[in-house]
């Protein structure tokens, strides 16, 4: 459920003044302070509480060293495997939704030749991402609610008459990928168009005059040279598919446990460390999370090419 | 793309493992030693006791005015107020925050009042080394004659090793709640056992099509399950439980829902949903539930908003020739804070808010624990003139609650709502997956340190 937040859309003209010794100079003793109140909030809220983690995931509750038990006890949980299931089915709805769609209405908008259109699009496709997390589910909450929906005539033909038939176990991976479709995807949708911005117009032109129509310049030169932002979308929202939390809370809240408080793994985390008091069983999670989000993040870096550094 | 944006991407990448971690990890909080105090005249390690110092309570909205009462009558007292959701619909809030102040050493607040009624489970249990959070409080802090006023068998959730750890705010107990004008209206007798019951569903159903008698929307085990004395929920010690949800008890229960879902005499609504009282308004003939329904659905504007004179209450209902036994969905507790530094306040105010009349008669929406006061908020009722019944129903239903129907430390609702009551709204069979309740029970039980028998 993470927007891309300020992605760096363009860089080219920032670098003009490089040769310029002296500008070069004041620049990098301006750099560190920009980027300070990123670095502080990163060590306090990102790096500090991960070592912590670590300590705890291999500590037991007296704080002495636990090796590997944390985590066989959290893996041998019955419930771990049910929810590596319910999350990995998540992801793979959500990730190729949003794949194909994001690439799709990126390519879509940007084909719009009106400006004010194209605009007005990407507004629209932004709003959803600029509410917080925790109040777009809530909005899902009515949403889905077949007494009080907007789109309840959809559900009700659907085979959905009251509430707890639309949230329905079966249901779930599809409505949470939905969910954060809805609220994530249109902040990607303005990224991709600002790559597809970024993209040479002589190429675009020479193409056009050696005779390529739309779809032949989309899957020969726009989707090429926009690899490496798509491996970079999902990058991110993988990262922060596997974090998959807020939905299920709130609809298991809402739902009076219809939807488990224990749905997805990092609810399971919390699960251990709110109902069972046990920070250690719930710090593991979290580590294993960690490895797991780190090792395919690494498999779309290396697919994505995303750290070469020759100019595409 | 040149070459520095790649740099800055390859660091914001850097950032995401970090960030993936972060999010869990600050769940996690810090953690200090935690103080532990001295002397124990009252069967606890207390804390250093300060006189005069303002005591906090923690109360849910609803449960505001026992606080105004309180500081009305007892102006020398110095009270903190803090609202929260009063661990409703199994949020957990209490357990989770009172594990937050055990990993930072301080905080607590001095009085809490839960909706839940299994909070006695853990906080009379030391987790992880720290000292239990609920005072323990018939060894001397409240008085006997206190303890023994309140009505039998509500002190047993809790009451954890034969030690108790709070003081219940009100009871819960299921009745037969029914509309004696519909009932005559239909030439129907009132059922005397579950299976008349039953088959009065089965006639309902064909005669008057819409009607219902019940309702299983709600993850409810205690009104039907605890109801036929079904032991999937028997707590034997602190830590020990023994489940067994293959029962022919079980089994009566579950075929009663599925029948009753099946000819639509039960609705598989919750209550508390627009649906529910836009279907069902003026149509519900019997629901047996908790007392609260009568305020909270019945004679509710909002909800069923039932007529005055029509909403009579009968004794729970037996099966056979069974003792009739009931459950409670829900009733609140009070617990006082072992850590607290002003233990004679806070003893003095929950003891306030369960037994005085000016909350428990006058304010309270619940039935009071306290026995006194349920007599007198009884009688209150009556002469509201709003029932077509006395309410003898309900004292009696007091005394016939089913120990056998424990407070563990998980949620039973969470369970049902997670196994049974997908299958109840898919109208699939919950005879049938009764063993799946009981594997899912137990599961739970193991995880929070329960041995099953």
């Amino acid at each position: 459920m993470t927007t891309p937040a300020a992605a760096p859309l363009a860089a080219g003209p920032a670098l003009s003044g490089r040769r310029r010794a002296g500008r070069r100079t004041r620049a990098r003793s301006i750099g560190p302070v920009f980027i300070a109140p990123y670095v502080l909030f990163t060590v306090a809220f990102g790096l500090a509480p991960a070592i912590y983690a670590l300590v705890l995931a291999f500590t037991d509750g007296n704080g002495a060293f636990a090796g590997f038990a944390n985590f066989a006890k959290v893996i041998g949980d019955y419930r771990f495997f049910a929810d590596v299931g319910h999350v990995a089915l998540y992801l793979v709805i959500w990730l190729v939704s949003l794949l194909v769609l994001v690439v799709l209405l990126a390519l879509l908008v940007h084909g719009i030749r009106s400006r004010r259109v194209s605009a007005v699009f990407r507004l629209l496709y932004y709003i959803p991402g600029a509410l917080a997390g925790a109040s777009s589910v809530l909005l899902w909450l009515f949403v889905l609610d077949p007494s009080a929906s907007p789109v309840a005539p959809l559900l009700q033909a659907l085979g959905f008459q009251s509430f707890n038939q639309s949230i329905a176990p079966a249901n779930l991976p599809a409505i949470f990928a939905i969910i954060a479709f809805w609220t994530g995807a249109g902040g990607w949708i303005v990224v991709l168009f600002g790559a597809l911005n970024n993209i040479s117009i002589d190429v675009m032109e020479a193409a056009r005059l050696d005779g390529a129509n739309a779809v032949q310049i989309a899957t020969r030169i726009q989707l090429p040279l926009m690899r490496k932002w798509i491996a970079y979308m999902s990058v991110l929202s993988l990262a922060a598919g596997t974090q998959l939390f807020v939905e299920p809370t709130l609809l298991s809240q809402a739902s009076n446990a219809v939807v488990p408080n224990d749905y997805s793994l990092n609810q399971l985390a919390y699960q251990y460390a709110f109902a069972q008091n046990d920070f250690n069983g719930a710090s593991a999670i979290a580590v294993l999370l960690l490895i797991v989000s780190i090792a395919l993040s690494a498999l779309f870096v290396w697919r994505g090419g995303l750290f070469s550094t020759e100019d595409a | 793309m040149n070459p520095s944006s790649a740099r800055r991407i390859g660091r914001r990448i850097g950032m995401v493992g970090i960030a993936a971690a972060a999010v869990v990890a600050t769940l996690t909080g810090c953690s200090t030693k935690a103080q532990s105090g001295s002397n124990g005249q009252y069967g606890f390690d207390e804390a250093a006791q300060s006189k005069g110092s303002t005591i906090t309570v923690w109360v849910d909205a609803t449960r505001a005015p026992a606080v105004k009462a309180f500081e009305q009558a007892n102006p020398s007292i110095k009270v903190k107020t803090v609202t929260y959701d009063g661990s409703s619909n199994g949020s957990n809030s209490f357990k989770t925050k009172m594990g937050l102040f055990d990993r930072s050493g301080s905080g607590w607040p001095d009085v809490v009042f839960s909706s839940q009624n299994n909070d006695a489970s853990w906080a009379s249990q030391k987790t992880a080394g720290k000292q239990p959070f609920a005072a323990v409080l018939d060894k001397g802090l409240v008085p006997q004659s206190t303890l023994s006023n309140f009505t039998k068998g509500s002190l047993d959730v809790c009451t954890v090793d034969g030690k108790v750890y709070c003081l219940r705010n009100d009871l819960a107990q299921n009745v037969l709640w029914y509309n004696k004008t519909l009932l005559t209206k239909f030439g129907y007798s009132l059922p005397t056992t579950w299976e008349e019951y039953q088959q009065l569903g089965a006639k309902v159903a064909k005669d008057h099509p819409g009607y219902i008698i019940g309702s299983v929307g709600d993850p409810w085990p205690e009104i039907y399950m605890a109801g036929s004395k079904c032991g999937a929920n028997e707590v034997t010690g602190a830590r020990t439980m023994s489940v067994d949800t293959e029962s022919t008890e079980c089994k009566r229960a579950t075929d009663l829902i599925d029948a009753g879902v099946a000819n639509k005499s039960l609705s598989t609504l919750s209550v508390f949903s627009p649906d529910f009282v836009k279907k069902y308004s003026g149509k519900v003939l019997m629901m047996p539930g908790p007392v609260w329904f009568s305020g909270a659905i019945f004679n509710n504007a909002q909800s069923l908003n039932v007529p005055k004179g029509q909403l009579g209450v009968a004794n729970p209902l037996p099966w056979g020739s069974d003792q009739a036994v009931t459950g409670n969905v829900g009733g609140g507790t009070w617990f006082i804070s072992s850590h607290s530094k002003n233990l004679a306040a806070a003893t003095k105010f929950a003891q306030y808010v369960t037994t005085a009349d000016a909350y428990q008669v006058d304010q309270a929406p619940g039935y009071p624990a306290y026995a006194p006061a349920a007599t007198k908020w009884l009688a209150k009722q009556s002469s509201s003139g709003y029932y077509a019944t006395d309410l003898s129903a309900v004292t009696t239903a007091a005394g016939e609650v089913w120990s056998g129907w424990g407070s563990p430390a998980f949620s039973q609702e969470a369970i049902w709502a997670k196994v049974m009551s997908p299958l109840i709204t898919s109208g699939k069979s919950t005879t049938s997956n009764l063993a799946a309740w009981g594997t899912e029970i137990k599961n739970q039980a193991q995880v929070n340190g329960y041995t099953v028998k």
